[in-house]
């Protein structure tokens, strides 16, 4: 499950401050619902992209997620969202207004703001990285991190056992047929199968990690130093001034509306 | 550094819900530095004992304990870090994501300062002989690794006290003697004293100097110098599942099938490529190509070769359950019966009565709560009526002595039941051919003679045998043809056959133990 991670100016950054940015950067655009602030944030989040040492190819393939979600969103806001302002098209139940165009190229810009950094915070990221600056730097209790790190391992396990388990039931006779229904219960019945053995595997792993020393109350050592540096602030206060920026843009343009007024 | 001493008085460990206790009334001494092979029946409560002195058998929730067991005069449980523990299951061992921090991760947890713990990795890893960047993926290992690295992450925590729960039963002839060796090399140059259980006792019978037997009805039946126990109890040992070099296990009489209507031929593979098509992609991946082989009725094919050179991928294509990635696999009339001449495009319930797979890890087949059940998911679905499925699934039980099972949970049975099971499953709905995928992984040497004799008397009636086996026993006993997958010289998917085919003279074996 170690995602290929290529040296980078953002690969070397510390995760805790990459998290920090992308939730600063959520979190502005959460506050208000328009088109101007999701602008200004992704037109300063592309300027960075830059320095995030992945291939188009990467950038693409990784982030086709959220450049199908946002189209997505922002149609189906313009077609049936909450009209206002001048009607430019109307049938049925599907009409389009100015105020729905607004709000739909709104939400189809916030998907792709917010969306963005947290997909590279990802990519440009080692899970151990993360979990040893979760750890350190955050102060989060190792017993938790690790855990969730060693059990992120098994996930790759998940779709060897599913291919396997799915084979079998082919061999044992009961792989197909039964249309829809039975489709829906081989399913439902390979699901719980994978659930069974993924609960084994789970505490198998943890005896050979109590086995380690792992789980007791006293303290431990890291073997890897998560140190957050000046310019892992630097990046967290770069953060914050594309929030700030975006906010400030808003209110200036006059189209802040704040989700909770 | 000083070996630990162990020492226990009375011990007992009866886990919650048993009945009965695991481990009762154990007195033992090991000497700090001793190297000790602990044999015993299954059930006798060795990887009990194992867990106990590793010291996460859990606590009074988890079962009930007598007596006392020490290491160096301290509780297990007390004692971290002096103890370290191998497993048997190499992929359950794997921590971390990279090799490096997988074998400080336990250095970590005994708070071993930063500036230590490096060199104590590469130390650790130079001693079990595994030559790789710190940064290496351990999901690129190969089982043999991956107990090396086990063993490495043990090492550098430096214990007084390894001990190893067969931590060479999963793995190939290469993988054990790679293991043994790193674990001799380590335990010389530390000091450490060493237990170790295994069923094979071939691999370790020259390098420990004490053997001793658990009574499945508590205590100790026998314990001495390696030698000694080995001759005194060696025919008890043997008859009990143990493999004692000078007791093999009996080999079955062949009576060779004869062909009369000549339609023998059942699957031809004829530059036969295979592959599996990776998660979210379209074209599979090439890992063995260029096989051709005849499978006939009556005949042993076994497929051997290193790991990861495409031998379970190729076992899965002839069995009907992945597509040919290149080449041709063509069914014979006999076995097709009327279903067109490629197995992968047959309907699930048309394999029933051709093709029977049994998995490497019986625990990917169950689908039932009981053991009669799951003997009944075959016949059910062939359509038979449940008068025919009793006799099916009562004859089934009683020939493979799995009657005082039958109201059963598959997953709770012991590892030679499972596999007794996964291959009557199979045998429900009468296949024409058998593909078995290692089927004597981790089996004691009763119950793989037992499925030997099994596997041979289907030979003998006419069903074809392709199995998956690094058991060079089981070759010798069952195989009439021998197919052998190398590793190719260029890269890690394209991968081709030396030598094809291997005929091997029919039945080299037909006598009893020599």
């Amino acid at each position: 499950m170690t995602p290929e991670i290529r040296p980078s100016a953002i690969a070397r950054v510390n995760p805790v401050a990459k998290l920090a940015v992308a939730l600063l950067i959520s979190c502005a655009l959460m506050l208000s619902i328009d088109w101007v602030s999701a602008a200004v944030a992704l037109l300063l989040e592309g300027l960075l992209l830059a320095w995030c040492g992945l291939t188009a190819r990467q950038f693409w393939l990784r982030t086709a997620p959220v450049w199908i979600a946002a189209p997505f969103g922002l149609l189906t806001t313009v077609l049936y969202g909450e009209d206002s302002g001048a009607v430019l098209f109307s049938a049925g139940i599907v009409s389009i207004t100015e105020g729905s165009v607004a709000l739909g190229l709104a939400i189809g810009l916030r998907v792709l703001a917010i969306g963005i950094p947290g997909i590279v915070l990802l990519a440009t990221t080692d899970p151990t990285d993360l979990a040893d600056g979760l750890a350190q730097v955050l102060r989060l209790p190792a017993r938790f991190v690790l855990g969730a790190l060693a059990g992120l391992r098994l996930v790759g396990m998940f779709i060897d056992d599913w291919q396997s388990l799915a084979l079998a039931r082919r061999a044992r006779g009961v792989g197909d047929g039964g249309g829809l229904r039975g489709r829906a219960r081989r399913f439902t019945g390979l699901a719980f199968a994978l659930l069974v053995l993924s609960v084994r595997r789970g505490s198998k792993l943890a005896t050979a990690m109590e086995a380690r020393g792992f789980g007791s109350d006293e303290p431990r050592t890291w073997a890897r130093p998560s140190v957050f540096g000046v310019r892992d602030g630097l990046i967290v206060l770069l953060g914050l001034g594309i929030a700030a920026a975006a906010i400030t843009a808003a209110v200036l343009a006059g189209t802040w509306h704040f989700v909770l007024a | 550094m000083r070996g630990a001493r162990v020492t226990a008085n009375g011990w007992g460990w009866r886990h919650a819900g048993r009945s009965r206790p695991a481990v009762s009334g154990l007195d033992l001494h090991i000497q700090p530095g001793e190297r000790v092979l602990v044999l015993g029946p299954s059930g006798a409560g060795k990887s009990t004992l194992m867990h106990a002195l590793a010291g996460v058998l859990g606590d009074d929730e988890d079962g009930d304990e007598t007596g006392e067991l020490f290491i160096d005069g301290q509780r297990p449980s007390r004692a971290r870090g002096r103890v370290g523990l191998v497993l048997q299951d190499p992929d359950s061992q794997v921590v971390l994501a990279r090799v490096g921090d997988d074998v400080a991760f336990g250095c970590e947890n005994l708070a071993v300062p930063r500036a230590e713990i490096w060199p104590r990795v590469t130390r650790a890893l130079a001693e079990v002989g595994l030559d790789l960047p710190l940064r290496h993926p351990t999901s690129a290992l190969s089982g043999g690794q991956k107990q090396r690295l086990a063993l490495a992450g043990v090492l550098a925590m430096q214990p007084g006290l390894v001990l190893l729960d067969e931590p060479t039963a999963n793995l190939d002839p290469e993988g054990v003697v790679e293991v043994r060796d790193a674990v001799l090399r380590s335990v010389q140059a530390s000091g450490a004293t060493l237990i170790v259980i295994e069923h094979r006792v071939a691999v370790w019978e020259h390098v420990v100097d004490r053997v001793i037997v658990l009574d499945p009805a508590g205590g100790i039946l026998a314990d001495g110098p390696t030698e000694d126990v080995l001759t005194a109890q060696g025919e008890r040992l043997a008859a009990a599942g143990v493999w004692i070099p000078s007791h093999p296990p009996a080999r079955p009489d062949r009576h060779p099938w004869t062909d009369a209507a000549g339609a023998g031929l059942l699957l031809r593979a004829d530059g036969l490529a295979v592959g599996r098509v990776p998660f979210a992609r379209k074209q599979a991946v090439v890992v063995a190509d260029g096989l051709t082989l005849d499978v006939r009725a009556g005949q042993a094919t076994t497929i051997s070769g290193p790991n990861g050179t495409g031998k379970s991928t190729l076992a899965l294509t002839l069995a009907g359950l992945l597509a040919p990635a290149g080449g041709g696999l063509v069914a014979g009339e006999s076995l097709a019966a009327g279903r067109g001449t490629a197995p992968h495009r047959w309907r699930s319930r048309d394999l029933l009565e051709r093709i029977g797979t049994v998995f490497q890890d019986p625990e990917h087949q169950f689908l039932a709560g009981t053991v009669h059940d799951e003997l009944a998911v075959g016949p059910r679905a062939l359509g038979l009526s449940p008068a025919e499925q009793t006799d099916i699934v009562d004859g089934l039980l009683h020939r493979l002595r799995l009657d005082h099972l039958a109201g059963a949970n598959p997953f709770t049975l012991s590892g030679g039941e499972k596999r007794r099971l996964s291959v009557a499953t199979v045998l429900a709905t009468r296949p024409r051919l058998l593909v078995l995928d290692e089927p004597t992984f981790g089996q004691d040497s009763r119950t793989w003679a037992e499925l030997v004799r099994l596997l041979a008397e289907l030979l003998d009636t006419g069903t074809a045998m392709v199995a998956v086996t690094h058991d060079t026993d089981f070759v010798t006993a069952l195989a009439d043809s021998r197919l052998i997958l190398a590793a190719g010289p260029g890269g890690a998917t394209a991968r081709r056959v030396l030598g094809g085919t291997v005929a091997v003279p029919a039945r080299l074996h037909t006598g009893g133990p020599s």
